[in-house]
Parts: C-alpha cells; sequence; structure tokens
C-alpha cells in the first residue's frame, strides 16, 4: 500500500515537476557520421567541433538548452538510414546534421525530410542529386556540391602545364561526381579514369601500374581518409612520387596527414576552408581546438561546427521557439551566421555560394604537417545542378 | 611487356594471399567436414595480434614470428571450445554456430582494440622498390609477400606430400572414418589442422594488414571470395585450392586492369569505366559457375 501511495506521488511530482520544463525542452540535434572502423577518426573530428561549438555557445541557442544525439552510421548506407529514422520518430530531435557520405545521406534523405519533415543539415556529403532533381525544402547544406571542389582544382590545373590527367575516385555516388567536376573544367586530354570498388578496395596495385604505363603529367585522385592514407602510401611505394605529380580533393586533410608525413609534402588540392582563413571566427576556433587536442581541425569538422552555428543563427533569431518549420526554413535560409569560410550566400537550391582555394601541404615553423592556402581558385561559385532544381 | 609483367605480379601476390587462406579452409572443410565462417575471423585476429606485438617488438618481422604461435594457439582453442562439438553435426548448425563465433571476434576486438582500427605501417627496410627487371620498379613488400607466400606453398606441399602427418591428413581428406578405425589419433590430428589453418589465415591477415588496413570484419569479405576458390579448387585438395587461387588472383587484377579499356571498344568511356567494376566483381564468380557445370566437384575435388 505505501509502496503505491509512493508511487503514485512520484508520478505525481513528475508531472508537476515536468510541466515547467517541458516550455524549455531542450532543442535536440540529432547528428549522423561514422565514429567505428577505419573511417571513425573523421567522425571523432567533427564530434570535437560539434562539442566545441556548443561550448562557444555557452550550451545553449536563444536562452534554450540544446543536446546532441551522435549517431554511428558505420560507414554504411543502410544503417545510416536506420540511425536516421530512429532519431525522426523515436528521439524527435529538431534537426539531423552530419553525414560524411554522399552514399548514406542519399538512403536517409527521403526519411529525414520527407516522412519525418525535419530539417537535414549535411556538413559534408553533398550528391549531385539533391543539389538538383531531388532538391528539398528541408535540406540545407554547409559544406558544398561534390562537383565543386573538383572544378576549382580543375580550373586550376588549366592554368598550369598540365597537359593530361589520370583520374582515380571510389565507385560511389560521391566519387562519380567528383570526376564529373574535375571535367567540366580541365579542358586537357584525360589519359585514363578508375573507378575503384568502394568501399572494399584499399590495394591499388593495378591501378598504380596502369598509370605508371599511360605517363601522364599528373595523376587527379579523391580518396577521403583512410583511403588517401592507403593511396599515397602505395603511389610512393610504387616509386611513382617524384616522377608523376598528384593532385587531390579530400584525400589529404587534417586527420589524415599524422599518417601521411612527408609523402603529402607538397601535394595541392582545393578546398572551400583551409585552417588558415584568417577571419576572426576561424582563428578562433583552430586555436581552441589545437589547445583542446593538440592537433589541426579538419575542414569536416569546420563544416560541422558551422552546421551548429547556422541552426543556432535561426533560433536567435526565432527567440528560441522553432514551432513554425516554415520560419526556421526562412531563417537558415538568410544563412546569417559568421561562417568559418568567411560568410556565404544560399543558391535556391540550399548549397552556399562561396570560394574555393588551392592548399598546399606543408611543414609549418614547428614541424607539423598542415595545410597552407596559396591561391583562391574561384570566387562565389555556384554548383552545376541548381538549375535543375523546382525551387526558385 | 613490362606493363604486363606488372600485372601478372600483381595477381600473383593477391593469389598468394588468397592461397593462404583458402588452404586452411579447404583442409577443415575437407578433412573435418566442417564448414567454418569463422576462418575470416582468424584472418582478423592475426592481424590484430600481430599489430599488437609490433607495437611491443618495435619491428615488423619479429611481432610477425610472435603472432604467428599465437594465431595456432588461437585456432587450438577455438578448436577444442567449439568447433569438436560441430563435426558431427549438419552443416546448417554449423553455419550457426561458426556465424555466431564471427559476431563474437568483432565484439571481442571492438572491446580490445577499440572499434577505430589500426594501421600497420610496412616495415622500413621493404618501404622501396626492387627493380625486377632493369627500369622496371616492383613494391618491395608486394615482391616479399611473393616470396614469402612462395616459401608458404612449398613447405605446405611438402607437408602434404612427404610427411606422415601430410599422409594422414591426405588420408583424412579422402575417408576419415577409416582413418579413425586404423587407430590414428583422430582428436589430435583434427585439432592440429585446426591450429595450422589459423596460422595460414593469420599470416595471410597480417601479411595483408599494410595494404589494408587492420579492421573489424576484415575477413568477412575476403572469406567469401576464399570459399569461391576452395569450390573450384575441390575441397580438400591443397593442390586445388592453389591453381584456384593463382586464377582468382589475375582474374581480379585483369577485371581491374584491362577490363575498363576492352570496355571502351564498344562502350561509352563513362559507361564502361562504371561498369568495369561491377562486372569485374561478378566475373570471379562466372567462373566458378562455369567450372561447376564442366566439373561438379571442382578442378582437383576428390569426393562425387
Amino acid at each position: 500500500m505505501t509502496y503505491r501511495l509512493f508511487g503514485a506521488a512520484t508520478i505525481a511530482a513528475l508531472a508537476f515537476g515536468l510541466q515547467p520544463a517541458m516550455a524549455q525542452a531542450p532543442i535536440k540535434i540529432g547528428f549522423i557520421s561514422t565514429f567505428s572502423g577505419p573511417q571513425a577518426a573523421i567522425g571523432e573530428d567533427m564530434r570535437r567541433s560539434v562539442e566545441l561549438a556548443k561550448e562557444h555557445l555557452g550550451g545553449k541557442m536563444a536562452g534554450r538548452a540544446f543536446e546532441i544525439i551522435y549517431e554511428d552510421d558505420q560507414f554504411k548506407p543502410d544503417v545510416g538510414k536506420q540511425r536516421s529514422e530512429k532519431l525522426v520518430q523515436q528521439d524527435k530531435v529538431n534537426f539531423v546534421a552530419g553525414y560524411i557520405w554522399s552514399n548514406v545521406l542519399l538512403a536517409s534523405l527521403k526519411t529525414v525530410t520527407d516522412e519525418g519533415d525535419t530539417i537535414l543539415i549535411s556538413s559534408n556529403a553533398g550528391p549531385s542529386q539533391i543539389a538538383g532533381e531531388l532538391c528539398n525544402k528541408n535540406f540545407f547544406s554547409t559544406s558544398w556540391q561534390n562537383d565543386q571542389t573538383p572544378m576549382a582544382m580543375g580550373a586550376y590545373l588549366q592554368g598550369k602545364a598540365v597537359k593530361s590527367l589520370y583520374l582515380m575516385a571510389g565507385n560511389y555516388a560521391a566519387g562519380k561526381d567528383m570526376l564529373a567536376g574535375v571535367k567540366r573544367t580541365f579542358k586537357g586530354q584525360i589519359i585514363g579514369e578508375d573507378l575503384t570498388k568502394w568501399p572494399d578496395q584499399l590495394d591499388f596495385s593495378a591501378e598504380l601500374a596502369k598509370i605508371r604505363a599511360a605517363k601522364p603529367d599528373g595523376i587527379f585522385i579523391f580518396y577521403p581518409g583512410a583511403h588517401g592514407v592507403q593511396f599515397l602510401t602505395q603511389y610512393a611505394q610504387a616509386g611513382l612520387k617524384g616522377q608523376i605529380p598528384l593532385y587531390q580533393v579530400f584525400s589529404i586533410d587534417a586527420i589524415t596527414l599524422p599518417q601521411q608525413k612527408e609523402l603529402a609534402l607538397g601535394t595541392m588540392g582545393a578546398q572551400e576552408w583551409v585552417n588558415d582563413l584568417p577571419n576572426d571566427q576561424n582563428k578562433r576556433f583552430v586555436a581552441d581546438f589545437r589547445k583542446k587536442h593538440g592537433v589541426f581541425p579538419s575542414f569536416y569538422g569546420a563544416q560541422s561546427y558551422d552546421s551548429i552555428m547556422l541552426i543556432a543563427s535561426a533560433a536567435e533569431a526565432l527567440k528560441g521557439d522553432l514551432s513554425s518549420k516554415d520560419k526556421v526554413r526562412a531563417e537558415l535560409k538568410k544563412a546569417n551566421f559568421k561562417s568559418l569560410r568567411g560568410d556565404f550566400k544560399y543558391n535556391t537550391n540550399q548549397f552556399p555560394i562561396q570560394n574555393f582555394y588551392i592548399q598546399e601541404a606543408v611543414k609549418d615553423a614547428e614541424g607539423t604537417m598542415t595545410l597552407k592556402t596559396v591561391a583562391t581558385a574561384v570566387k562565389d561559385a555556384k554548383d552545376p545542378y541548381y538549375e535543375k532544381c523546382p525551387m526558385k | 611487356m613490362d606493363y604486363l609483367l606488372l600485372q601478372v605480379l600483381n595477381g600473383v601476390q593477391l593469389g598468394l594471399l588468397m592461397f593462404l587462406l583458402a588452404a586452411g579452409l579447404t583442409l577443415t572443410f575437407g578433412i573435418m567436414d566442417l564448414v567454418n565462417l569463422a576462418h575470416g575471423s582468424l584472418y582478423m585476429m592475426g592481424a590484430y595480434i600481430a599489430w599488437t606485438f609490433v607495437g611491443w617488438t618495435d619491428s615488423f618481422v619479429l611481432g610477425a614470428l610472435l603472432a604467428l604461435p599465437a594465431t595456432f594457439l588461437l585456432g587450438v582453442v577455438v578448436e577444442m571450445v567449439v568447433a569438436r562439438r560441430l563435426y558431427a553435426r549438419d552443416h546448417l548448425d554449423q553455419v550457426l554456430a561458426t556465424f555466431g563465433l564471427i559476431l563474437f571476434f568483432n565484439e571481442l576486438v571492438r572491446v580490445i582494440w577499440g572499434p577505430a582500427g589500426k594501421s600497420l605501417a610496412v616495415p622500413a627496410f621493404l618501404n622501396r622498390t626492387v627493380e625486377i627487371l632493369p627500369g622496371v620498379p616492383y613494391p618491395a613488400y608486394r615482391f616479399a609477400i611473393i616470396v614469402v607466400g612462395a616459401v608458404v606453398a612449398v613447405l605446405l606441399a611438402w607437408l602434404v606430400a612427404r610427411t606422415r602427418l601430410g599422409m594422414l591428413i591426405r588420408a583424412g581428406a579422402s575417408n576419415r572414418r577409416m582413418i579413425g578405425a586404423l587407430g590414428v589419433d583422430i582428436e589430435l590430428l583434427f585439432t592440429l589442422v585446426f591450429g595450422l589453418g589459423a596460422v595460414f589465415a593469420g599470416l595471410a591477415g597480417l601479411m595483408a594488414a599494410p595494404i589494408t588496413s587492420v579492421k573489424i570484419g576484415m575477413g568477412d569479405d575476403i572469406l567469401i571470395l576464399a570459399f569461391v576458390i576452395i569450390v573450384i579448387g575441390g575441397i580438400g585438395s591443397i593442390k586445388g585450392a592453389f591453381v584456384a587461387a593463382m586464377l582468382v588472383g589475375q582474374i581480379d587484377i585483369v577485371g581491374r586492369a584491362f577490363l575498363p579499356d576492352f570496355l571502351k571498344t564498344f562502350l561509352s568511356s563513362a559507361a564502361a569505366s562504371s561498369a568495369a567494376p561491377a562486372i569485374s566483381q561478378v566475373l570471379v564468380y562466372v567462373v566458378m559457375a562455369g567450372v561447376l557445370v564442366w566439373r561438379p566437384t571442382g578442378l582437383f575435388g576428390q569426393r562425387a
């Protein structure tokens, strides 16, 4: 009897206790990334950057607390979709952010934006389909469309003495976009092209032998994370380093450099964000990140930080009231926040219109491998698919 | 010509790695009649154990040499605790139990080594190229894999063809009830064979590690190829496993190196480069189906 009474009292107390708390229930943000397997280092870098954003915001958006629920996609589209479903249906999050991989994002998109009517902010993946015909009012990007970064690289190579290129990428949504991108701006000869099994193939011996025989002026690759480390190692082991120069997108970054070390030295790449961009918010982000973790943040992290700051900007503008999705979308679309890459505007398909820079892998004064901006490749670039997007 | 030689060597290197994995599998299948899906887990454990020993000893060779007896012991323990209880059961029970072992080992690795995976560096003295012909460089580490793989293949051939243990293995593969009746300690033989298979799988895993990185589930994908190899070669036949592994190695390289150019002769460049990886992935299965139609017991299969 006493037990029952106690139970009833607890329920009542909980019910009353929860009443005021409900009014300021925390804003919930789901964050999908890869936290296990060989690509887990990328997920960890994103998590650290999101936590830093939370710290810089003092744990609050417009006075409301917010919580981040991290979910592991295990680098698999089906798992990513299922985790997205869990975030939307079970956790009832206000936003879903993250997504490293284009194939994971494509598998999860409808679950979040259509079935769940939840706003998705991609912190990395930018498949061409979502920039074009599949564009969605609930989808925003704080990264880029896949074609854009290789387009910047292609434009840079076009101005150099590179007459012929050999292209290599993983055989999945992003890999195809990347090769399509470089071909849009590089008008020299494409001497050969390989799409390798993704993500299983880490042995590039057959392809490297083909490159040796084809004798191109340069090799262009797209191998993110662990694959980039393997490619550089095998490229050097095959004796091609110093003979055929390498040009890359997303294959040399702050996460892979500690393993690639001198092998990466002098290699050129393109990116919309570099750790040495001179704006105040970026200086603070990079300095605080290094102080905390002892390593440089990567572009994955910078874009994830931006995703949280974009959400915060909308929450601030609406004074913490996220009940109207139309208003939230309208505020997000203004991109009214201090992005680490500098200010940008949203295009009609809700991808950023932004600059891209050429960066070189160098050793800094302390002997640490890092990336340095050497040129601005393109300014205020729009992706090549936005006209196919029905949203105006 | 140089190009062709390089690609053939790449195929041989891949084939030898696959042979090491398939040898143990074909022995356990052929002699104990055990479908061991967990063979890929031994491959993974070999890589993780080697990673740990390399960290302790600061030497790749020393770490690898220590990892081999460790994987042998692991194989023996798995045989005595789990596999032994499965010989008399039917294949479905074996598949279920050894699939459970895969889950167990993947989780064990997650607990001990964490979810992130490890990278094992190529030893410094092999981190260069060797000239196999004047002006034709080849990565020294891959060349070392070929040498080690070939030596092990020769040793294994000698073991099976010339020693008493090999005689018992061959006898077990053709009629295991009979050698039991002849008074051979069949339990001990089975334990030894299982341990031997584990060593070969572990060796394959640790040699592949610097090329493909050490990760959870690394043996699961390659295990399917190993099964294809023992089916093509004939279950229980070491010679068959060797020939089939060489064949599969070359098919994989042909699919990657020559198929795209071949497809480009009648397809558009874009279509060819995205179709080639897909076709090369199914090529080995097509060959397997062809072999099974022509020879239902595999190239060197004994049993009807």
